[in-house]
């Protein structure tokens, strides 16, 4: 699913050049739960962003689904991004003046289906991560680890082929933790990939494999499962 | 363009701008106010421009007069400050030479200009008028409305030089009870018995005017025979085609008349002559400086009102940069975040422009009522053509949608990684 060769990236900052990512060799099949780990500065973010066609990289050649990823131009990112990936972010980023099912409907509005289509999907989705009931409620009225699961719902709405989760935990407690990832697991169980960004080893741990990045190079590639 | 129609656009502009109402609000305030100033304004240029061709519509605009005053320069051996009399003669010498003129209507008058007034008694009721010897081509050239059961001076009454008066209606009542219908009754003028044929209505005819209504109106034969006035005229009421420069009818009326009388051809004091063509033509710049002045005001108004939509989209974009990067993860193209900021730009200024263009056409239509009445107010029918409200409205759905694209591509220059970083 995802094919990772040498991949380079360096941060130009004035006269200084920060090297972020050093040679990054990266393969994971369809279907995995993959952790990605590594203290702040490791360049683990850097990597998802990539990944997340978010940013471009320097060196090296990145392929999704068998598809080139390389200098897209923002409409084509654009398209990418909505046809391949579903965000979940730390920081939920849901839209704050649309209710929870709004919110998951908005990539399919941006793929051009049809309203009333919409509706059911992101109704569908909404009653798979358990808040069908809270469908017309804004995040505002929603606990953290509520709009967490809207925010997974709205990822999974497009139907992408890897979900990318930037330290989905990184703001809730322990227990809607536990319950975000078992959402996740239950998910990946279902087929879809899912990459996983996370500073904690708990979260790491509930992962198939486990790669830890170290200032830009892969310290260690686990699988624990 | 098929998803300007589309229901969700919509929700998604009215999503974002419903964000902040009051600030939408006082934005949209901006443009209404240039658009609400631009309709009442030239609304009020086209009604003053109407009420000025209502009071004139009874006068040829392509009119002038011409009288005979005193010299200044000697010429042809005659002295300085010799009185000169326009003759009868003069109107058909004029007719030949001068192909511009349409019509020409002599008159001669007493108790005006500084001769007395004819004295004119009806029973024991009598008074001081000015008389004026007519013809009936003066109709051609100034109509008066003459009331019901009358009628004007005709050619029969010329040629029979017979004793009738068309009087003015104050006149009428100083010298009749306002029950009396004075149509038929004789009066008498310097001792001749008149008899009224027409009474004529007071009409303002603006700043060219000589007439009231305090006057009385006789055949110009008749006139001649009760103050043995010859073949002199008063002056001349003079029209040109619609289609001559009045102007230079008036100079060559007067070059002709100065050959005529033998008048030094610099002698600008020995005719007198007022222009009604060059008082309509600068009513009518007026007018039009009015209606130019008010579509500069509206537009300049329209222009800042839409800039502030611009810039407080712009300011709107920058709030929403993290939200306009969550779209963007989630599949947004740059034409997507685009058409929305740039719709909800004009979006914002049709709606500006409609409701200003509401309380500017129900302004205009108080206007119009309190100065229905009114005839001392030279306003009539103030209204702006649907042409200009519609062209108003595409000049601001193209300024909206210009002034659209400065946030749009500051919205679109967000990149999503930046927007979405973690403070």
């Amino acid at each position: 699913m995802i094919e990772i060769k040498d991949l380079n990236k360096s941060y130009v900052m004035g006269k200084n050049s920060l090297h972020v990512l050093k040679g990054i060799n990266l393969k994971i099949k369809e279907g995995e739960l993959v952790a990605i780990m590594g203290s702040s500065g490791s360049g683990k973010s850097t990597l998802l962003n990539i990944i997340g066609m978010l940013d471009n990289y320097d060196t090296g050649s990145y392929h999704l689904d068998n598809v080139t990823i390389k200098d897209l131009d923002e409409t084509k990112a654009a398209k990418y991004r909505n046809k391949f990936l579903g965000f979940v972010f730390q920081s939920f980023n849901l839209i704050n003046y649309k209710t929870a099912i709004e919110n998951i409907a908005l990539p399919l509005y941006y793929q051009g289906i049809a309203s009333k289509e919409r509706q059911t999907i992101a109704l569908d989705y909404l009653d798979k991560v358990g808040l069908k009931d809270w469908a017309g409620h804004l995040p505002s009225e929603l606990s953290g680890g509520q709009k967490q699961r809207v925010a997974i719902a709205r990822a999974l709405a497009s139907k992408p082929k890897v979900l990318l989760a930037d330290e989905p935990t990184g703001a809730l407690d322990s227990v809607t933790s536990d319950e975000v990832m078992e959402l996740i697991i239950q998910i990946n169980k279902e087929g879809k990939t899912i990459l996983v960004v996370t500073h904690e080893q708990e979260v790491a741990n509930m992962c198939n494999r486990i790669i830890t990045l170290k200032d830009g190079v892969i310290m260690t590639d686990v699988k624990t499962k | 363009m098929n998803s300007l129609f589309d229901r969700d656009t919509w929700q998604e502009i009215f999503g974002s701008i419903g964000q902040n109402k009051v600030r939408t609000i006082i934005t949209v305030i901006g443009v209404m106010w240039g658009i609400f100033l631009y309709i009442v304004l030239s609304g009020i240029a086209k009604g003053v421009d109407n009420g000025f061709e209502n009071q004139f519509e009874r006068i040829s605009s392509n009119s002038m007069f011409v009288w005979a005053q005193y010299t200044s320069i000697p010429y042809a051996g005659f002295k300085t400050d010799r009185g000169i009399d326009l003759q009868m003669s003069d109107v058909e010498s004029l007719r030949k030479n001068i192909p511009e003129i349409q019509y020409i209507a002599p008159r001669i008058q007493k108790g005006n200009f500084g001769s007395t007034a004819a004295s004119v008694v009806n029973g024991k009721r009598s008074g001081s008028f000015a008389i004026y010897g007519d013809y009936p081509i003066l109709l051609k050239i100034r109509s008066k409305d003459i009331y019901d059961g009358g009628r004007f001076i005709n050619e029969l009454d010329i040629k029979e030089s017979r004793k009738v008066c068309v009087i003015g209606e104050r006149t009428r009542k100083e010298l009749f009870e306002d029950n009396i219908n004075p149509i038929g009754e004789y009066i008498k003028i310097e001792n001749i018995f008149f008899r009224i044929i027409g009474i004529h209505k007071y009409v303002d005819e603006g700043g060219g005017s000589f007439d009231d209504d305090g006057d009385i109106h006789v055949p110009f034969t008749s006139f001649k025979r009760i103050f043995n006035s010859g073949e002199r005229v008063g002056f001349l009421l003079i029209a040109g085609f619609d289609d001559v420069d009045i102007l230079k009818v008036e100079e060559k009326v007067k070059t002709q008349l100065k050959v005529i009388h033998k008048i030094h051809p610099d002698d600008d004091q020995a005719l007198g002559s007022f222009n009604l063509g060059a008082l309509f033509a600068r009513i009518l710049r007026f007018a039009r400086g009015m209606s130019f002045l008010s579509l500069v005001i509206g537009i300049t108004t329209i222009l800042a009102g839409v800039i502030g939509i611009g810039n407080i989209l712009l300011i709107s974009v920058k709030e929403r940069t993290k939200e306009i990067g969550i779209r963007r993860a989630i599949g947004a193209s740059p034409n997507h975040i685009r058409k929305q900021i740039i719709l909800e730009s004009v979006f914002l200024t049709i709606i500006a422009g409609i409701i200003g263009i509401i309380i500017g056409a129900f302004v205009l239509y108080i206007i119009n009522i309190a100065t229905e009445n009114l005839d001392d107010v030279p306003l009539k029918n103030a209204t702006v053509p649907i042409k200009f409200i519609l062209g108003a409205l595409f000049l601001m759905i193209g300024l909206g949608t210009i002034i659209g694209f400065i946030p749009a591509e500051k919205a679109i220059s967000i990149k999503p990684i930046e927007a979405l970083r973690e403070e």
